[in-house]
C-alpha cells in the first residue's frame, strides 16, 4: 500500500493551504497504467526527501471537481504547491532522475 | 569490477517478462532493465500499460485489464528470482564478450543479452504537437479519456488500435471523429463492425491533420483532404493519435542488423546478427504485434539464450 497521504475533495484545500513544506499533488486514477508505474517512484522520492518536500495523492475519480478546478486533462499530472499556490505542473509519467531534476528547485 | 550476469534483458513488455520467467526458472538469474515511467508506450510493462480490456489473451475467459496482465507477468518473473531495475538503457556494446549495456555511466555486463525494447506509437510529426501535449493532445486514451466527458474529440488512424481507442473514448465523449488518410480501414473485421455500429463514431475519410489550433488548450484542428487538397477545420477539444508504431531501437543502431524501418532482423528463432544477443517481441515484429506472439517469442529467446550459454560453457 502507498505510504503517501490520500487527499479528498474535503481535505484538499486544508492540506494544501497548511503545508509548511512544498507539497506535490499527484493527480491519478486506478485505470491509468502510467500512474501505476510512477507511484513507486513518487513514494521513493517522498521518503528520500522527507523534511524538504511532501508528496500526496489525489484520485481524480473521487475528486473530479478538484481536477477540473486545476484544469487537469491528462494523468498523471503533478502540481507543486508552495504556500498554497500552484507553482509548477508536470504532465505525464517520468523517471526518477527526470522528476528529481524537475523538482530540484523545491528541494 | 562489474559483475557479469548470465542474462540481461532490456525491456519489460510481454516479450521481455516471458524471457525473464523462463531464464529465471532455468536458474540464470536474469537482470531486467525495465525502462522508465512515461506516458507513452515506451515504459515498464510496455504498450499494454496504455490499454484497458485485453480480450484475446488466452486463459482469461472474461478478459483482463492490460496493466493487470503486465503486473501478473512481472510478479511471476519476480517469483523465480528475476532482478528488476527501473532504468532505461542508454547505450550498448556488443563487439566483445561479455556484452556491455550502459545506463548513463552505469555499466552492466552479461554473457547473453535479450533485446525486447518493443515499439512505441508514432506521433503526427507536427510542430504544434509539443505545445498541446497534455492540453488536448494525448498519447494515452485510457489515461485521458475521462477528461473529455461530453466533448467532441477525434482519433487519427485506421487500424485496430485506432478503433479500440475510438470505441473506448465513446464512453466519455459526445462524439468521436475517426480521421483516416484512406477511404477504407485497415482494422480487423470485428473492430470495424463495432466502430461502424457505434452511434457516437463518425468517419472522416481521405484526411490528415495538418495543424493543431487553440489558445492554451486545443479547440480544433485543420484537416486536409488528401484527394482534393481542400482544408477544413474540425472543432474538437481532444485529439488521440493511433497511426502506427516505430521500434525502440535508437541505441541499437550499428550494433545489430535491422531492416529499413529499424526493426531488428532475427533468424533461426530469436537469434540476431550478433551471436549471444537475442531479440523478441515488437522490436523484431511489425507483422503480428500481439501480446501472445510477443510472449511466445520471449520464450523462444530465453530457450535460445539458455542453449547458447550451454554451448559456449561458462568462462
Amino acid at each position: 500500500m502507498s505510504s503517501l497521504t490520500n487527499l479528498s475533495e474535503e481535505t484538499f484545500d486544508e492540506e494544501v493551504g497548511s503545508s509548511d513544506l512544498p507539497l506535490v499533488v499527484d493527480f491519478w486514477a486506478e485505470w491509468c497504467g502510467p500512474c501505476r508505474m510512477v507511484a513507486p517512484v513518487l513514494e521513493a522520492l517522498a521518503e528520500e526527501n522527507a523534511g524538504k518536500l511532501r508528496i500526496a495523492k489525489l484520485n481524480v475519480d473521487d475528486a473530479p471537481n478538484i481536477a477540473r478546478r486545476f484544469e487537469v486533462m491528462s494523468i498523471p499530472t503533478l502540481i507543486v504547491f508552495k504556500d498554497g499556490v500552484a507553482k509548477k505542473r508536470l504532465v505525464g509519467a517520468k523517471g526518477k532522475s527526470q522528476l528529481l531534476q524537475e523538482l530540484a528547485e523545491f528541494i | 569490477m562489474t559483475d557479469v550476469r548470465d542474462v540481461l534483458i532490456i525491456g519489460s513488455g510481454p516479450a521481455g517478462l516471458t524471457a525473464a520467467i523462463y531464464t529465471a526458472r532455468a536458474n540464470l538469474r536474469p537482470l531486467v532493465l525495465e525502462g522508465e515511467p512515461s506516458s507513452t508506450s515506451d515504459q515498464p510493462g510496455g504498450q499494454l500499460m496504455l490499454t484497458t480490456e485485453v480480450e484475446n489473451y488466452p486463459g482469461f475467459v472474461d478478459g483482463i485489464q492490460g496493466p493487470d496482465l503486465m503486473a501478473a507477468f512481472r510478479g511471476q518473473a519476480a517469483r523465480f528470482g528475476t532482478e528488476f531495475l527501473t532504468v532505461k538503457a542508454t547505450s550498448v556494446d556488443f563487439s566483445s564478450r561479455p556484452f556491455g549495456v550502459w545506463v548513463d555511466d552505469e555499466e552492466y555486463r552479461a554473457r547473453t543479452v535479450i533485446v525486447s525494447t518493443g515499439a512505441r506509437s508514432k506521433m503526427l510529426g507536427l510542430e504544434s504537437e509539443r505545445r498541446f501535449m497534455g492540453r488536448g493532445l494525448s498519447t494515452c486514451a485510457t489515461c485521458d479519456g475521462f477528461f473529455f466527458s461530453d466533448q467532441p474529440i477525434a482519433v487519427v488512424g485506421g487500424g485496430d488500435s485506432a478503433m479500440e481507442e475510438a470505441l473506448f473514448l465513446t464512453r466519455f465523449a459526445e462524439k468521436v471523429t475517426v480521421i483516416h488518410r484512406r477511404d477504407t480501414l485497415r482494422a480487423s473485421k470485428i473492430m470495424q463492425e463495432r466502430a461502424q455500429k457505434n452511434d457516437k463514431i463518425e468517419f472522416l475519410w481521405d484526411s490528415v491533420p495538418v495543424e493543431l489550433e487553440g489558445d492554451g488548450r486545443l479547440d480544433g484542428i485543420r484537416v486536409r483532404n488528401v484527394k482534393s487538397g481542400e482544408e477544413s477545420r474540425l472543432d474538437i477539444s481532444g485529439l488521440f493519435v493511433a497511426i502506427g508504431h516505430v521500434p525502440n531501437t535508437a541505441i541499437l543502431a550499428g550494433h545489430l542488423d535491422m531492416d529499413e524501418a529499424g526493426y531488428i532482423r532475427t533468424h533461426d528463432g530469436a537469434k540476431t546478427s550478433v551471436e549471444g544477443v537475442f531479440a523478441c517481441g515488437d522490436v523484431q515484429d511489425h507483422v503480428y504485434r500481439q501480446a501472445i506472439t510477443a510472449a511466445g517469442s520471449g520464450c523462444m529467446a530465453a530457450i535460445d539464450a539458455e542453449r547458447w550459454l550451454e554451448s559456449v560453457g561458462t568462462d
